[in-house]
């Protein structure tokens, strides 16, 4: 397997409220985000336990793979517009891609 | 004391016990979807025998009375309970909008009861839901250019609540009762079972905003008693005022009295960002819906006798 090809890109995974999951696709798809998965999730942090019982502590989970530069404009663009009031957790991580050209 | 109220008891000692409990998201979800369909075509079947043109005062007096409450509530959490801004814009929309369970709890007592209710109040439930919204991202943000509007009316008109509770109303109308009588056996024969289930989940939701409530201290239960008396009042005198019956004037003071917690909640996380939601349910879900399903309930029925009794 070590002749298998791949590219490096960068892993943007966001934890946050699944009240806000509409405006955050409309961010993305603006911001002209090719491709990303949402999935339910839960757990605890600052804001106290969210464990999903109900709408109002419902958690989703977002993972975006794209290049850098786009990673970091989008993690900028959610700092600035929702830090500070909403539950958001947000990192990078770099990933190892087959086919560069999807992402 | 009607047993779907010892479900919510039974779900609310368990949430405090700390048990082990848990019903699944997905089945809150679907007893919700179902409340919300039932009353719906229970409404609409109703409306189906009768001309809809005397509903349009009705409408317009509950719009009236929804925003009154919530601009009254508004002052009195800045004035008289020190909250700021957007806090109290977003508590006020909460205690101007109605509650589909705390509906759907006087709808069975007063059924068990065999008191007769005007088939419009599900319209009337559905109308209540959205200008306290509205009313509230005004008061927290002004009339401001960028405010996005298009996405908040489709938030306010469009949320899951408002959907499910004309659609069912428009497939009743469509149907009449006599349509609806294969269906029947699932949406009002076993309403009242789906309900206990229901009130099982809220003890549950409810117990947990016990924390909140011992971080907020008196001032929220005195709000979250006070208000849905105080809006009751108003309730009330609509109701005589638009000359429904005793079960009708019940039914709008209930509405009246309660709060939202599930479209409200929704549209002010998204619309007022820094107000604390956790301050808002644990009014209208930790005093407000307990009292009013506990006590408020046969209180405003005893009002509306009164009231009845004393204008014959």
């Amino acid at each position: 397997m070590s002749a298998m090809h791949t590219e490096k890109r960068t892993l943007l995974t966001v934890f946050t409220e699944a009240s806000i999951e509409q405006l955050l696709v409309r961010d993305m798809d603006r911001m002209g985000v090719r491709g990303y998965t949402i999935s339910d999730a839960r757990g605890k942090g600052s804001r106290g336990v969210r464990d999903a019982s109900w709408d109002e502590a419902r958690n989703i989970r977002i993972e975006v793979i794209c290049a850098r530069p786009q990673a970091e404009e989008l993690l900028a663009h959610l700092q600035a517009r929702y830090y500070s009031n909403y539950a958001m957790v947000a990192y990078f991580s770099e990933v190892e891609v087959l086919r560069p050209g999807k992402f | 004391m009607d047993p779907v109220i010892y479900f919510f008891l039974f779900g609310l000692v368990a949430g405090l016990l700390r048990s082990e409990l848990k019903l699944p998201s997905a089945l809150y979800d679907s007893l919700s979807i179902f409340l919300l369909l039932a009353i719906g075509l229970k409404g609409g079947q109703g409306l189906a025998t009768q001309p809809l043109l005397p509903l349009l005062p009705q409408i317009a007096a509950v719009i009236v009375l929804g925003v009154a409450q919530t601009l009254i509530a508004y002052a009195a959490l800045k004035t008289l309970f020190g909250f700021d801004r957007p806090n109290a814009a977003a508590m006020s929309a909460h205690y101007g909008s109605v509650s589909v369970a705390t509906f759907a709890v006087a709808a069975a007592w007063l059924a068990s009861r065999e008191i007769e209710v005007e088939p419009q109040m599900a319209i009337l439930l559905a109308v209540m839901e959205i200008p306290a919204i509205l009313i509230g991202i005004v008061l927290a943000r002004g009339v401001s250019r960028d405010t996005d509007w298009k996405s908040l009316g489709h938030e306010a008109f469009l949320g899951k609540g408002v959907t499910l509770l004309l659609g069912g109303m428009a497939i009743g109308w469509a149907a009449g009762p006599e349509g609806l009588k294969p269906i029947g056996g699932l949406y009002f024969d076993l309403f009242k079972g789906v309900l206990a289930l229901f009130l099982l989940e809220m003890g549950l939701i409810v117990s947990r905003q016990v924390n909140e409530l011992k971080r907020r201290g008196l001032s929220l239960i005195v709000f979250g008693v006070g208000m849905p008396l105080l809006s009751a009042g108003l309730g009330l005198a609509t109701g005589h005022l638009l000359g429904l019956s005793v079960g009708g004037v019940t039914m709008l003071t209930t509405l009246a009295a309660s709060a939202s917690y599930i479209a409200v909640p929704a549209a002010m996380r998204i619309a007022v960002p820094e107000a604390n939601p956790a301050v808002s349910l644990a009014g209208s879900l930790g005093v407000t819906f307990p009292f009013n399903i506990l006590l408020g309930i046969p209180l405003y029925h005893w009002m509306a006798t009164q009231l009845a009794g004393a204008t014959p």
